[in-house]
């Protein structure tokens, strides 16, 4: 199999715009129908309309309070994951990484499932989630550091074994709390956009992000291919590890904070992208943002229309299309 | 042109003594072989003059300033290095390959341009890879590997060059062909050092010899001087029959 790919590198900036902006274009589509659609339908007109400050109250405040704010926290989370996933593959060299490889949702669940036994608001939930996320970012880092120098294969099975410790510390949570808190915490466990209403923060997060790994793209380039080789070429690696290990992190913590642990996006999206794209970072990584904050946008509007009025939790949509498109892509990789 | 020095060197083999130091500077124009048997630490050596080792004692210098005091991007655009395993855990084409060389010449927000991809075509062409330039690196052959990997440190255009087994799986054309490209290097006011076990190649191609033994000891200092064959039987712990063929000696193992 040959596969004409997209070449950066040959086309320059330029090479940058057409990709990104068809990416956008689709990102506003899904946008506009995830607003439209749900158990009260918006007219393009009326939307039209709202757009522009008029509109009558009831959909002004269906659009503006309630659906505008869940889909661009969806957008946000799954770009979060999408470039979250991207630069872990990178850090750990291994295409099959993704946000939650070194135990950080298992972390973020510990942490939300505590709260939520507890009683507590859904601010302390998130802020839970985040500290729990953290947390087990330091462990996993902490103990792959060890007496030595950590690698990627020490920093992954480390990360992998402490992800089945916080496994087992969830179900125990599980087991033990009231069957009315159940609901919530699956819900949580397998990714819920429904309480999601402050995009705010997540989206500066994105696109500072964005624009703070665009510089450091072709380094990442050069680290992708090892890091001896990558010190030979110039770049600083060790310095470059952890930032890219803590600014992934960070977007995870951030995204799982927001909407629970949802699967898949972090895993596939690059994926996706780099069969099209090509491996260049600084095409990659903007164009995963675009992707998988489209992609979660979509989700999430099958998730509460599919079987509406129920909501189903959105990571089971993403796992529903994640786990056929992955293993069709191995399936058809050498 | 930039000059690399060893001064009072030892480098760190994990559980052996010391040795000799080591204190050579690699001279523009010259072409050095290290030969020793495995293990010996010829790539150790290799990547302890990168800066990419610490050694156990002593420093090496780059026009003068320690390579540990030096920042990475000031080293790359001098030093260059061909290793002899790579990782490519990601697919990438011959050409981003080849155009990677580039990197320690560009600033963060700069894009490769049509300089830089007129280096690294070149630099294809003269590894006869450029036909190659839109295939995956991981469906290419063992030799056309090899000599992306040359490329690559050609499109980076280094003073000096560390090559670890430069000829590792290439045939025989393109083993003249590549140390006839690395003594053109050297020509033109370069300096090359290379990790070989084919004495031949060394005895052929290179003007200064290192011996790197087991123990630790080495020797160095031009190539009819060091490829005596007493030594080089006790550097392998192999006999050898040597002859003479177009000017330049042959070792053969004895059966």
């Amino acid at each position: 199999m040959h596969v004409a790919r997209y070449s950066m590198a040959a086309v320059g900036r330029r090479g940058l715009v057409f990709p990104l902006g068809v990416l956008a274009l689709a990102a506003l589509a899904a946008l506009v129908l995830s607003v439209a659609i749900g158990s009260v339908t918006v007219t393009p007109a009326e939307l039209w309309r709202v757009t522009l400050g008029g509109g009558d109250a009831l959909s002004r405040t269906l659009v503006l309070e309630l659906r505008v704010p869940r889909a661009l926290s969806a957008f946000a989370t799954g770009g979060l994951l999408a470039l979250a996933g991207a630069l872990m593959q990178v850090l750990l060299r291994n295409p099959l990484a993704d946000p939650y490889v070194l135990g950080l949702s298992g972390g973020a669940a510990v942490g939300a499932l505590a709260a939520m036994l507890a009683g507590l608001g859904s601010l302390v939930i998130s802020g839970s989630a985040f500290v729990g996320a953290l947390a087990s970012t330091l462990l996993v880092f902490g103990l792959a550091q060890g007496t030595g120098s950590w690698t990627p294969a020490r920093l992954l099975l480390t990360g992998v074994v402490v992800a089945s410790g916080w496994g087992a510390v969830v179900t125990l949570m599980l087991a033990v709390s009231p069957a009315e808190r159940l609901p919530g915490m699956l819900y949580w466990l397998m990714g819920d956009l429904s309480y999601a209403r402050t995009p705010g923060l997540p989206l500066v997060l994105l696109l500072g992000v964005c624009l703070l790994v665009f510089p450091l793209g072709r380094s990442l380039n050069v680290l992708a291919r090892g890091a001896l080789q990558a010190v030979a070429l110039g770049v600083a690696v060790r310095p470059l590890e952890w930032m890219i290990y803590i600014t992934a992190s960070l977007l995870t913590a951030a995204a799982v904070s927001t909407a629970g642990s949802i699967g898949f996006v972090g895993l596939v999206v690059p994926h996706m992208l780099r069969l099209v794209l090509g491996n260049d970072q600084r095409l990659i990584l903007p164009a995963c943002a675009l992707a998988g904050g489209t992609l979660l946008m979509l989700a999430d509007t099958l998730a509460r229309t599919l079987i509406a009025p129920e909501q189903l939790p959105v990571g089971v949509i993403t796992a529903l299309l994640g786990v056929p498109t992955f293993l069709y892509l191995l399936y058809r990789s050498r | 042109m930039s000059r690399l020095e060893a001064r009072e060197l030892i480098i760190d083999v994990p559980g052996r003594r010391d040795g000799r130091a080591l204190d050579l500077s690699l001279e523009p124009g010259q072409v050095w072989g290290v030969l020793g048997p495995n293990g010996a630490g010829k790539t150790t050596l290799l990547h302890t003059l990168a800066g990419l080792r610490a050694p156990r004692r002593g420093v090496v210098c780059l026009d003068g300033e320690s390579l540990a005091a030096l920042p990475r991007r000031r080293i790359a655009r001098a030093l260059g290095l061909i290793f002899q395993e790579r990782q490519d855990g990601f697919p990438a084409t011959v050409r981003e390959t080849a155009l990677i060389g580039r990197h320690p010449w560009l600033s963060p927000w700069q894009m490769e341009g049509g300089e830089d991809l007129q280096l690294a075509e070149a630099a294809l062409k003269r590894l006869d890879v450029a036909h190659l330039a839109e295939r995956l690196v991981n469906t290419l052959s063992g030799g056309e590997r090899q000599r992306l990997a040359i490329a690559t440190v050609l499109t980076q255009a280094p003073d000096i060059w560390l090559a670890d087994e430069p000829t590792n799986h290439l045939d025989l054309h393109h083993q003249t062909a590549t140390m006839a490209l690395l003594t053109e290097q050297a020509r033109t006011g370069r300096a090359v050092m290379l990790c070989l076990h084919d004495l031949n190649l060394a005895a052929r191609w290179c003007d200064q010899v290192l011996l790197l033994y087991p123990d630790g000891e080495m020797c160095w200092g031009p190539r009819d001087a060091m490829l005596v064959p007493s030594a080089l039987e006790r550097l392998y712990g192999q006999r050898l029959v040597t002859a003479e063929v177009d000017g330049a000696p042959v070792f053969v193992p004895v059966r």
